[in-house]
């Protein structure tokens, strides 16, 4: 295990490295936006006078790497600044978006992941069959109509014409889980949707990647049934591709999920993030940007880790 | 479908099977009508090239066809059970129970995520033969009985954890699970360095024994199925050759097929002699006081040796005893940590990233997969006119003929070859390609690694006189990397003997080959299975065993 906890170690480092270079660039990327902020903030009616006194209060004639200096050591201590619009804390500010985000990606997953794993094994199972090309036509039309149409499609079915789902997607923090749950069902089924295909036809591939390997021939001549051959001798060593396909789709759950967020209404991260570039608060695309990128990278970490330890030569050295 | 006249212990009547694969979009036989009856206790060897169908025939024997395969007629009787018409969950049933198999490699055969305990008890368990802690007590004593080292743990680790000779015959003690009434062996001890395979053999063959089991052992190497088989029956292409009983086959066989394949061992090429030491000449190469490591790792100690020009050093061992290490190590490689490559006198910068072209011309290699050694989708013309190219400047015309020429020393017709691909060549014809390949940078050394060990016998013997001939007309000299000492008696001029990245002996074969040998080289030799079937037991009464 000693080599174990060293891989993961040496990873932790890498994306910790990683995410300074993104914060570098998510600095840069700001600065190069056109226009000035102090006049997005204080609107085309400012004089320069009070423009100057914007721009020194905000701090904005500093060299632009000791205000990225600054903002980094706040970043690292959890102080992302103060939004420019409505001059509240930014972490303040993203802190219940940030919530609501990861709980619909939650029980996107929740639902998504265990189905798209077990039609994989199934699909693998009866390969070739009219099951096989039945979910796989089902799974890619759905994969392949855009995000904002399915949503308005469940709702037309699930809200308009049945009733059985609110159409709109709001919460607010005292609501109870069962609410909750059944207030967010449309956007949540809308996300599984789009995830499904992906994970599924990963799944099966990996496995029927598997099925050539003398391994499997041996099971199947120890008359092993078929099931059990997919089961219990070919998907214990496919997890690693699964594992890092499951990953890239969470973090998609996560950062991917504006369209939905504004069809059925949903106060998540993504609209924070689009309302905030359309004003040019510049503090929370920052935090919103970094937050994403540490998204992905400690979604990844993870896969890498669930890579290693489903890896019995590395679980159990010689 | 029991007959009356034949004999009551019959286990298994194969009559007039025939199998197909499908290749190219159509249904191609590819096996012809194969008879074959096994009593119950008997142990019959097929044995055959590749593509002879013994592995199609014998998993057709367990009912079982690989994919894109199908028996397209005949009949499979096993013990009354037609198999033909059997459905697949009887099938399953008589193959976790009844019939087992042990595969080539139990390396690849074994399912890494899972202990081999939990393997071994996986089908015993399935069809209530046995509980699962009276078959893990149960493997505990097969484990023992093969001679498998702390019998009572080797079970609970995972197959990467256990050497290969020991995977072999924990898929031995696996196949014995249910006391099968009949198991097929695969070329068990064909991916296993001599000295295992004499230790897996003897244990295949005491367990068979002990249990009365009937067995099909399918194996290339006709040493090793002289040891195992009460009767034998030789295949080519999917038709019977030969069947007798297997002192009568290796006494008197009767077909001309079956005579070649006896007659391949017998190959020697006349053995030269290092120039005499008043000359001058300097060893072509020279390896001196040689140590390397894979990082922390010591994998060479000390090695030493020295090829001359037109002669062939031998270098024999076990797998990981730092044969092709060493080989590495002189092409530069894998730089040396200490010691000192020489090339006609020459010390030799370590890496190869700091020599001359014409240095690193001198040294080329031929590979032991030729396969994948050969990359699929560039032509013939293009692979061998490459390096050709690229040490001798060649170009447009003079390329082409050189080219030409290249595969007229391979004995392959340019103008069939010459635009081709790689995958439409056989086994055979792809190693003269890694031949040809090297033979075109105009070397004065080239290093064989195992060239001939994926190949069958026959064809194997053709590459074998061809790199003879290359090296008496263009005075080459060779470093020929091998674990089969029959290659070693062929062609050998010099042997070096490597243990654990040590040269534990070397010397001229002739007195390599003859007693007093040092204690490695002695196992080494007496354990290269002989024609004669009586050899094992001896063996192993001479060890004391």
């Amino acid at each position: 295990m000693g080599d174990v906890l060293g891989i993961v170690a040496k990873r932790l480092g890498l994306g910790l490295l990683t995410l300074l270079i993104i914060s570098a660039l998510i600095f840069i990327a700001v600065e190069l936006l056109p226009g000035d902020i102090a006049q997005a903030v204080l609107g085309q009616g400012a004089t320069e006078s009070n423009l100057a006194a914007k721009r020194a209060e905000l701090g904005l004639n500093d060299p632009a790497p000791v205000r990225y200096l600054r903002w980094l050591g706040g970043a690292v201590t959890g102080d992302f600044g103060v939004s420019l619009v409505s001059s509240e804390s930014v972490t303040e500010a993203i802190t219940p978006r940030f919530k609501n985000t990861l709980f619909l990606a939650l029980y996107a997953a929740a639902i998504a992941v265990p189905i798209a794993i077990g039609l994989g094994v199934l699909v693998a199972l009866f390969r070739n069959s009219l099951f096989d090309r039945v979910a796989n036509v089902l799974t890619l039309t759905s994969i392949s109509s855009p995000e904002f149409f399915l949503g308005y499609i469940l709702i037309l079915y699930f809200s308009v014409n049945t009733g059985w789902f609110p159409s709109i997607a709001k919460v607010d923090p005292d609501m109870g889980m069962a609410e909750r749950l059944e207030r967010t069902f449309l956007p949540a089924l809308t996300l599984v949707l789009v995830v499904v295909a992906h994970m599924m036809r990963m799944t099966r591939a990996a496995i029927i990647n598997l099925l050539a390997s003398p391994y499997i021939e041996m099971a199947r001549l120890k008359g092993t049934p078929a099931w059990k051959v997919i089961v219990k001798h070919a998907l214990p060593n496919s997890w690693a591709p699964i594992i890092n396909v499951v990953a890239l789709n969470l973090a998609y759950l996560i950062t991917g999920v504006v369209l939905v967020e504004v069809v059925f209404v949903y106060p998540g991260i993504g609209q924070l993030l689009v309302d905030s570039v359309s004003k040019r608060d510049f503090p929370i695309v920052q935090a919103c940007c970094l937050i994403f990128a540490a998204t992905f990278i400690l979604l990844n970490l993870a896969a890498d880790i669930g890579s290693i330890l489903t890896n019995p030569r590395l679980r159990h050295p010689k | 479908m029991t007959d009356a006249s034949e004999h009551k212990d019959l286990l298994l009547k194969i009559r007039d099977l025939r199998i197909e694969g499908y290749s190219d979009e159509s249904w191609v036989e590819i096996v012809h009508g194969i008879n074959l009856d096994l009593h119950r206790g008997e142990v019959l060897g097929l044995i055959g090239e590749s593509g002879a169908g013994k592995s199609t025939i014998g998993l057709a024997a367990m009912g079982f066809t690989r994919d894109g395969c199908r028996i397209s007629g005949g009949s499979v009787n096993f013990d009354g059970i037609e198999l033909t018409k059997q459905s697949k969950r009887d099938l399953r049933k008589l193959r976790g129970v009844r019939i087992a198999y042990v595969a080539q490699s139990a390396a690849a055969s074994f399912n890494p995520a899972h202990k081999l305990i939990d393997q071994h008890t996986e089908a015993p368990v399935h069809y209530n033969v046995k509980s699962r802690v009276d078959s893990q007590e149960d493997a505990k004593e097969l484990y023992e009985k093969l001679r498998l080292p702390n019998p009572q743990e080797i079970g609970f680790r995972y197959p990467h954890q256990v050497s290969g000779g020991q995977l072999q015959r924990a898929m031995t003690a696996m196949a014995m699970a249910c006391r099968p009434d009949l198991i097929i062996f695969d070329e068990p001890t064909t991916a296993l360095d001599v000295t295992t395979q004499i230790e897996v053999l003897a244990a295949i063959r005491d367990i068979v024994e002990q249990f009365n089991t009937a067995a099909i052992y399918i194996t290339h190497d006709l040493a090793v199925v002289a040891q195992m088989a009460d009767r034998i029956k030789v295949l080519l292409k999917g038709d019977e050759v030969e069947e007798a009983d297997t002192a009568t086959m290796l006494s008197s066989p009767q077909e001309e097929y079956t005579k070649s394949l006896w007659a391949v061992r017998s190959f020697r090429k006349p053995q030269k002699s290092r120039p005499e030491a008043s000359s001058s000449e300097p060893p072509v190469v020279s390896v001196d006081g040689v140590d390397a490591s894979y990082g922390k790792l010591k994998v060479l100690n000390d090695v030493s040796f020295d090829v001359y020009r037109g002669m062939t050093v031998a270098v024999v061992g076990e797998s990981g005893s730092g044969k092709s290490t060493t080989a590495r190590c002189i092409t530069g490689l894998l730089p040396p940590t200490k010691g000192t490559i020489r090339f006609n006198g020459q010390e030799l910068p370590s890496s190869y990233k700091n020599r001359t072209t014409d240095q690193l011309r001198q040294a080329q290699m031929i590979y032991q997969m030729a396969d994948t050694a050969l990359n699929p989708r560039i032509k013939i013309c293009d692979i061998i006119g490459r390096p050709a190219q690229f040490y001798s400047g060649l170009n447009g015309a003079p390329l082409k003929t050189r080219v030409e020429e290249l595969l007229d020393l391979i004995e392959l017709e340019p103008s069939q070859y010459y635009n081709r691909y790689p995958p439409e060549l056989s086994g055979g014809q792809k190693q003269r390609i890694g031949i040809a390949r090297a033979l075109a940078a105009e070397p004065s050394f080239i290093i064989c690694d195992e060239v001939t060990s994926a190949l069958d016998q026959l064809v194997a013997e053709g590459i074998l006189k061809l790199l003879d001939r290359l090296q008496s007309t263009l005075d080459l000299a060779y470093m020929f990397i091998t674990h089969d000492l029959a290659t070693v008696r062929s062609i050998a001029d010099e042997v070096v003997v490597m243990k654990e990245g040590r040269v534990v002996e070397q010397g001229p074969k002739d007195t390599m080959f003859t007693p007093p040998h040092h204690d490695y080289t002695d196992l080494l030799l007496s354990s290269v299975p002989e024609m004669d079937p009586n050899w094992l037991t001896q063996l192993l009464e001479e060890r004391g065993v």
